[in-house]
Protein backbone atom coordinates (compact mmCIF):
# COMPACT_ATOMS: atom_id res chain seq x y z
CA UNK A 1 0.00 0.00 0.00
CA UNK A 2 1.55 3.43 -1.01
CA UNK A 3 -0.42 5.31 1.69
CA UNK A 4 -1.99 3.25 4.52
CA UNK A 5 -3.66 6.28 5.91
CA UNK A 6 -5.84 7.15 2.74
CA UNK A 7 -6.45 2.75 2.56
CA UNK A 8 -7.77 3.39 6.38
CA UNK A 9 -9.71 6.65 5.27
CA UNK A 10 -11.36 4.78 2.32
CA UNK A 11 -12.29 1.39 4.56
CA UNK A 12 -13.69 3.83 7.08
CA UNK A 13 -15.60 5.70 4.61
CA UNK A 14 -17.21 2.54 3.01
CA UNK A 15 -18.21 1.38 6.69
CA UNK A 16 -19.82 4.90 7.45
CA UNK A 17 -21.42 4.74 3.90
CA UNK A 18 -23.04 1.05 5.04
CA UNK A 19 -24.27 2.37 8.82
CA UNK A 20 -25.84 5.65 7.28
CA UNK A 21 -27.43 3.74 4.10
CA UNK A 22 -28.76 0.98 6.48
CA UNK A 23 -30.04 4.08 8.91
CA UNK A 24 -32.02 5.76 6.23
CA UNK A 25 -33.18 2.42 4.86
CA UNK A 26 -31.48 2.67 1.51
CA UNK A 27 -32.32 -0.17 -0.81
CA UNK A 28 -30.55 1.23 -3.48
CA UNK A 29 -28.62 4.21 -4.15
CA UNK A 30 -26.80 4.40 -7.63
CA UNK A 31 -24.91 7.38 -9.06
CA UNK A 32 -24.07 7.12 -13.26
CA UNK A 33 -25.51 7.27 -16.13
CA UNK A 34 -29.64 6.22 -16.66
CA UNK A 35 -29.95 4.36 -19.79
CA UNK A 36 -32.52 1.93 -20.57
CA UNK A 37 -30.71 -1.04 -19.53
CA UNK A 38 -30.44 0.21 -16.62
CA UNK A 39 -34.17 1.78 -15.78
CA UNK A 40 -34.95 -2.03 -16.67
CA UNK A 41 -32.72 -3.31 -14.39
CA UNK A 42 -33.44 -1.30 -11.81
CA UNK A 43 -37.06 -1.73 -12.13
CA UNK A 44 -37.08 -5.45 -12.85
CA UNK A 45 -34.76 -5.30 -9.52
CA UNK A 46 -37.41 -4.56 -7.46
CA UNK A 47 -40.28 -6.65 -8.40
CA UNK A 48 -37.90 -9.45 -7.80
CA UNK A 49 -37.51 -7.71 -4.04
CA UNK A 50 -40.82 -6.41 -3.99
CA UNK A 51 -42.10 -10.32 -4.85
CA UNK A 52 -41.04 -11.93 -1.22
CA UNK A 53 -42.27 -8.63 0.63
CA UNK A 54 -46.24 -8.38 2.09
CA UNK A 55 -46.99 -5.08 -0.06
CA UNK A 56 -50.28 -5.65 -1.62
CA UNK A 57 -49.47 -5.51 -5.29
CA UNK A 58 -51.00 -2.48 -5.77
CA UNK A 59 -48.34 -0.85 -3.67
CA UNK A 60 -45.39 -2.36 -5.84
CA UNK A 61 -47.29 -2.02 -8.64
CA UNK A 62 -47.32 2.51 -7.77
CA UNK A 63 -43.41 1.59 -6.77
CA UNK A 64 -42.88 -0.31 -10.21
CA UNK A 65 -44.22 2.91 -11.98
CA UNK A 66 -42.82 5.59 -9.86
CA UNK A 67 -39.59 4.09 -10.43
CA UNK A 68 -39.81 4.42 -14.79
CA UNK A 69 -40.63 7.93 -14.44
CA UNK A 70 -38.05 8.74 -12.24
CA UNK A 71 -35.57 7.20 -13.78
CA UNK A 72 -36.94 8.62 -17.03
CA UNK A 73 -36.76 11.87 -16.26
CA UNK A 74 -32.60 11.87 -15.50
CA UNK A 75 -32.11 10.11 -18.63
CA UNK A 76 -33.86 12.61 -20.39
CA UNK A 77 -33.56 15.54 -18.90
CA UNK A 78 -30.40 15.52 -16.53
CA UNK A 79 -27.76 17.84 -17.77
CA UNK A 80 -24.14 17.31 -18.15
CA UNK A 81 -22.02 19.42 -16.25
CA UNK A 82 -19.27 20.83 -17.42
CA UNK A 83 -17.25 21.70 -14.87
CA UNK A 84 -17.31 17.71 -13.63
CA UNK A 85 -17.10 16.68 -17.09
CA UNK A 86 -19.94 14.77 -16.30
CA UNK A 87 -22.47 13.41 -19.36
CA UNK A 88 -25.91 14.01 -19.97
CA UNK A 89 -28.60 11.78 -18.41
CA UNK A 90 -26.59 11.27 -15.08
CA UNK A 91 -27.83 11.19 -11.62
CA UNK A 92 -28.22 9.65 -8.39
CA UNK A 93 -30.90 7.19 -7.88
CA UNK A 94 -32.16 5.91 -4.50
CA UNK A 95 -34.95 3.68 -3.30
CA UNK A 96 -35.71 3.29 0.58
CA UNK A 97 -38.23 1.21 1.98
CA UNK A 98 -39.40 2.36 5.87
CA UNK A 99 -42.01 0.62 8.02
CA UNK A 100 -45.15 2.95 6.38
CA UNK A 101 -43.28 3.96 2.83
CA UNK A 102 -41.38 3.91 0.09
CA UNK A 103 -39.40 6.63 -0.76
CA UNK A 104 -38.11 7.09 -4.59
CA UNK A 105 -35.13 9.71 -4.73
CA UNK A 106 -33.51 11.22 -7.59
CA UNK A 107 -30.77 14.14 -7.86
CA UNK A 108 -29.39 15.50 -10.92
CA UNK A 109 -27.80 18.81 -12.70
CA UNK A 110 -30.36 21.11 -14.80
CA UNK A 111 -29.31 24.42 -16.08
CA UNK A 112 -30.15 27.69 -13.85
CA UNK A 113 -32.10 29.14 -16.65
CA UNK A 114 -34.44 26.36 -16.38
CA UNK A 115 -35.07 25.90 -12.71
CA UNK A 116 -37.59 28.56 -12.77
CA UNK A 117 -39.65 26.36 -15.39
CA UNK A 118 -39.82 23.82 -13.67
CA UNK A 119 -40.16 24.88 -10.41
CA UNK A 120 -43.64 26.57 -12.03
CA UNK A 121 -44.64 23.39 -13.15
CA UNK A 122 -44.08 21.25 -10.00
CA UNK A 123 -45.88 24.09 -8.04
CA UNK A 124 -48.76 23.38 -10.28
CA UNK A 125 -48.63 20.18 -9.73
CA UNK A 126 -48.84 20.20 -6.21
CA UNK A 127 -51.59 23.03 -6.15
CA UNK A 128 -54.37 20.21 -7.23
CA UNK A 129 -56.28 17.51 -5.83
CA UNK A 130 -57.05 14.23 -7.17
CA UNK A 131 -59.59 15.60 -9.61
CA UNK A 132 -57.28 18.87 -11.11
CA UNK A 133 -54.53 16.37 -11.74
CA UNK A 134 -56.99 14.09 -14.05
CA UNK A 135 -58.05 16.69 -15.57
CA UNK A 136 -53.95 18.00 -16.21
CA UNK A 137 -52.98 14.64 -17.17
CA UNK A 138 -55.75 14.21 -20.05
CA UNK A 139 -55.31 18.13 -21.30
CA UNK A 140 -51.63 17.43 -21.37
CA UNK A 141 -52.21 13.95 -23.35
CA UNK A 142 -54.49 15.69 -25.63
CA UNK A 143 -52.16 18.74 -26.09
CA UNK A 144 -49.06 18.02 -25.95
CA UNK A 145 -46.65 15.79 -28.06
CA UNK A 146 -44.16 13.92 -27.57
CA UNK A 147 -40.89 16.14 -26.95
CA UNK A 148 -37.59 15.30 -29.25
CA UNK A 149 -36.05 14.22 -25.68
CA UNK A 150 -38.90 11.38 -25.79
CA UNK A 151 -41.01 12.27 -22.59
CA UNK A 152 -44.99 12.82 -22.83
CA UNK A 153 -44.85 15.87 -19.98
CA UNK A 154 -46.91 13.80 -18.00
CA UNK A 155 -44.40 12.25 -15.42
CA UNK A 156 -44.80 14.43 -12.63
CA UNK A 157 -48.49 14.58 -12.97
CA UNK A 158 -48.82 11.10 -12.97
CA UNK A 159 -46.21 10.24 -10.35
CA UNK A 160 -48.75 13.14 -7.92
CA UNK A 161 -51.96 10.92 -8.61
CA UNK A 162 -50.89 7.50 -8.28
CA UNK A 163 -49.12 8.14 -5.04
CA UNK A 164 -51.67 10.71 -4.03
CA UNK A 165 -48.73 12.73 -2.33
CA UNK A 166 -47.05 15.98 -2.74
CA UNK A 167 -44.00 15.77 -4.65
CA UNK A 168 -41.28 17.16 -2.40
CA UNK A 169 -37.87 18.74 -4.49
CA UNK A 170 -35.68 21.53 -3.98
CA UNK A 171 -33.00 23.32 -6.11
CA UNK A 172 -28.99 23.58 -4.88
CA UNK A 173 -27.22 26.22 -6.58
CA UNK A 174 -23.93 24.57 -7.68
CA UNK A 175 -22.69 27.84 -9.65
CA UNK A 176 -23.58 30.37 -11.90
CA UNK A 177 -24.53 27.76 -14.74
CA UNK A 178 -26.11 24.78 -12.89
CA UNK A 179 -28.44 23.79 -10.06
CA UNK A 180 -28.65 20.03 -8.69
CA UNK A 181 -32.56 19.39 -8.70
CA UNK A 182 -33.84 16.92 -5.83
CA UNK A 183 -36.96 15.27 -6.26
CA UNK A 184 -38.56 12.70 -3.77
CA UNK A 185 -41.84 10.36 -4.28
CA UNK A 186 -43.80 8.80 -1.41
CA UNK A 187 -45.23 5.68 -2.05
CA UNK A 188 -47.77 4.58 1.23
CA UNK A 189 -46.88 0.88 2.35
CA UNK A 190 -50.52 1.58 3.82
CA UNK A 191 -53.66 0.76 2.62
CA UNK A 192 -56.24 3.38 1.70
CA UNK B 1 -53.10 -5.80 -46.40
CA UNK B 2 -49.81 -6.72 -44.51
CA UNK B 3 -50.14 -7.99 -40.61
CA UNK B 4 -48.46 -6.67 -37.95
CA UNK B 5 -47.56 -9.42 -35.13
CA UNK B 6 -44.95 -8.14 -32.58
CA UNK B 7 -43.95 -10.47 -30.36
CA UNK B 8 -44.27 -8.62 -26.57
CA UNK B 9 -40.45 -8.00 -24.40
CA UNK B 10 -40.31 -7.09 -21.17
CA UNK B 11 -40.81 -3.30 -21.80
CA UNK B 12 -42.70 -3.58 -25.26
CA UNK B 13 -45.85 -5.06 -25.60
CA UNK B 14 -47.49 -7.89 -27.80
CA UNK B 15 -48.89 -6.16 -30.65
CA UNK B 16 -51.36 -8.09 -33.20
CA UNK B 17 -52.68 -6.26 -36.07
CA UNK B 18 -54.26 -8.79 -39.05
CA UNK B 19 -57.56 -7.68 -40.84
CA UNK B 20 -57.58 -10.40 -42.61
CA UNK B 21 -58.40 -12.35 -39.14
CA UNK B 22 -60.41 -9.83 -37.29
CA UNK B 23 -57.72 -9.45 -35.07
CA UNK B 24 -56.58 -6.56 -33.15
CA UNK B 25 -54.96 -6.52 -30.05
CA UNK B 26 -52.03 -4.60 -27.83
CA UNK B 27 -51.23 -6.41 -24.67
CA UNK B 28 -48.16 -7.06 -22.35
CA UNK B 29 -46.18 -3.62 -21.26
CA UNK B 30 -44.71 -0.89 -23.02
CA UNK B 31 -42.32 1.04 -21.52
CA UNK B 32 -40.02 0.95 -24.75
CA UNK B 33 -36.77 3.04 -24.98
CA UNK B 34 -38.43 4.88 -28.01
CA UNK B 35 -41.99 5.44 -27.64
CA UNK B 36 -42.51 7.21 -30.71
CA UNK B 37 -40.01 4.67 -33.00
CA UNK B 38 -42.44 1.68 -31.44
CA UNK B 39 -45.76 3.12 -32.34
CA UNK B 40 -45.00 4.83 -35.60
CA UNK B 41 -45.68 1.19 -37.75
CA UNK B 42 -48.82 1.32 -35.47
CA UNK B 43 -50.35 3.98 -35.92
CA UNK B 44 -49.07 3.94 -40.26
CA UNK B 45 -51.23 0.54 -40.34
CA UNK B 46 -53.90 1.67 -38.90
CA UNK B 47 -54.03 4.80 -41.19
CA UNK B 48 -53.60 1.92 -44.22
CA UNK B 49 -56.32 0.26 -42.29
CA UNK B 50 -58.70 3.21 -41.88
CA UNK B 51 -58.99 3.61 -46.06
CA UNK B 52 -60.58 -0.27 -46.07
CA UNK B 53 -61.60 -1.23 -42.37
CA UNK B 54 -63.79 -4.29 -41.68
CA UNK B 55 -67.44 -3.88 -41.18
CA UNK B 56 -66.70 -4.25 -37.15
CA UNK B 57 -63.37 -3.72 -35.67
CA UNK B 58 -63.04 -4.83 -32.50
CA UNK B 59 -59.80 -3.51 -30.46
CA UNK B 60 -58.63 -5.47 -27.27
CA UNK B 61 -56.12 -3.60 -25.05
CA UNK B 62 -54.57 -5.99 -22.22
CA UNK B 63 -52.20 -4.07 -20.77
CA UNK B 64 -50.40 -4.65 -17.74
CA UNK B 65 -48.12 -2.07 -17.54
CA UNK B 66 -47.40 1.37 -19.60
CA UNK B 67 -45.56 4.26 -18.76
CA UNK B 68 -46.48 8.07 -19.39
CA UNK B 69 -45.00 8.64 -22.64
CA UNK B 70 -46.54 5.44 -23.73
CA UNK B 71 -50.04 6.61 -22.49
CA UNK B 72 -49.79 9.58 -24.99
CA UNK B 73 -49.52 7.02 -27.72
CA UNK B 74 -51.87 4.51 -26.95
CA UNK B 75 -54.03 7.62 -27.51
CA UNK B 76 -53.06 8.71 -30.51
CA UNK B 77 -53.95 4.84 -31.54
CA UNK B 78 -57.30 5.22 -30.04
CA UNK B 79 -57.62 8.63 -31.89
CA UNK B 80 -57.32 6.69 -35.29
CA UNK B 81 -60.01 4.68 -33.88
CA UNK B 82 -62.53 7.51 -33.01
CA UNK B 83 -61.68 8.21 -37.21
CA UNK B 84 -62.59 4.90 -38.49
CA UNK B 85 -66.03 4.66 -36.37
CA UNK B 86 -66.88 8.69 -37.08
CA UNK B 87 -66.57 8.08 -41.00
CA UNK B 88 -69.32 5.42 -39.78
CA UNK B 89 -68.11 2.21 -39.59
CA UNK B 90 -68.49 -0.22 -36.30
CA UNK B 91 -65.77 -0.24 -33.56
CA UNK B 92 -65.96 -1.46 -30.27
CA UNK B 93 -62.94 -0.72 -28.04
CA UNK B 94 -62.03 -3.71 -24.98
CA UNK B 95 -60.10 -2.83 -22.09
CA UNK B 96 -59.00 -5.78 -20.57
CA UNK B 97 -57.60 -5.30 -16.77
CA UNK B 98 -56.97 -7.18 -13.83
CA UNK B 99 -59.61 -7.29 -11.66
CA UNK B 100 -57.54 -6.37 -8.94
CA UNK B 101 -55.86 -3.07 -10.78
CA UNK B 102 -57.37 0.27 -9.88
CA UNK B 103 -55.25 2.42 -11.57
CA UNK B 104 -55.57 0.33 -15.49
CA UNK B 105 -59.09 0.58 -15.10
CA UNK B 106 -59.45 4.30 -14.04
CA UNK B 107 -57.24 4.55 -17.24
CA UNK B 108 -59.47 2.47 -19.24
CA UNK B 109 -62.19 5.34 -17.83
CA UNK B 110 -60.00 8.07 -18.70
CA UNK B 111 -59.17 7.25 -22.39
CA UNK B 112 -63.21 6.38 -22.85
CA UNK B 113 -63.49 10.11 -21.66
CA UNK B 114 -61.33 11.71 -23.61
CA UNK B 115 -62.31 9.63 -26.96
CA UNK B 116 -65.55 9.13 -28.75
CA UNK B 117 -65.88 5.69 -29.70
CA UNK B 118 -67.86 2.98 -28.16
CA UNK B 119 -65.37 1.60 -25.05
CA UNK B 120 -65.92 -1.79 -23.11
CA UNK B 121 -64.40 -2.29 -19.26
CA UNK B 122 -63.45 -5.95 -19.04
CA UNK B 123 -61.74 -6.93 -16.10
CA UNK B 124 -60.32 -10.22 -15.30
CA UNK B 125 -58.93 -12.28 -12.71
CA UNK B 126 -55.30 -13.56 -12.57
Amino acid sequence: MANIKEHNESLDFVYDFYVKMKRNNINLAYEGEITHQITKAFTSLAETNMAHEEDPSSVQKKVFHVMVECLQNISKHSEGNANESAKDGRGIFMVSKAATEYNVTTGNIIKNVNVEKLRSILENVNKQDKDGLNKLYKQQMREGSISDRGGAGLGFIDIARKTGQKLLYSFLTIDNVNSFFILTSTISRIKE
Amino acid sequence: MSVIKIQGTDDTPTVTLDRDNNIFEISGRSLPEDVVVFYKPILEWLDDYKNNPLEKTVFNFKLEYFNTASSKLLLDVLLKLEDISNDGHDVLVKWHYPDDDEDMEEAGEEYSDIVDVPFEQVPYSI
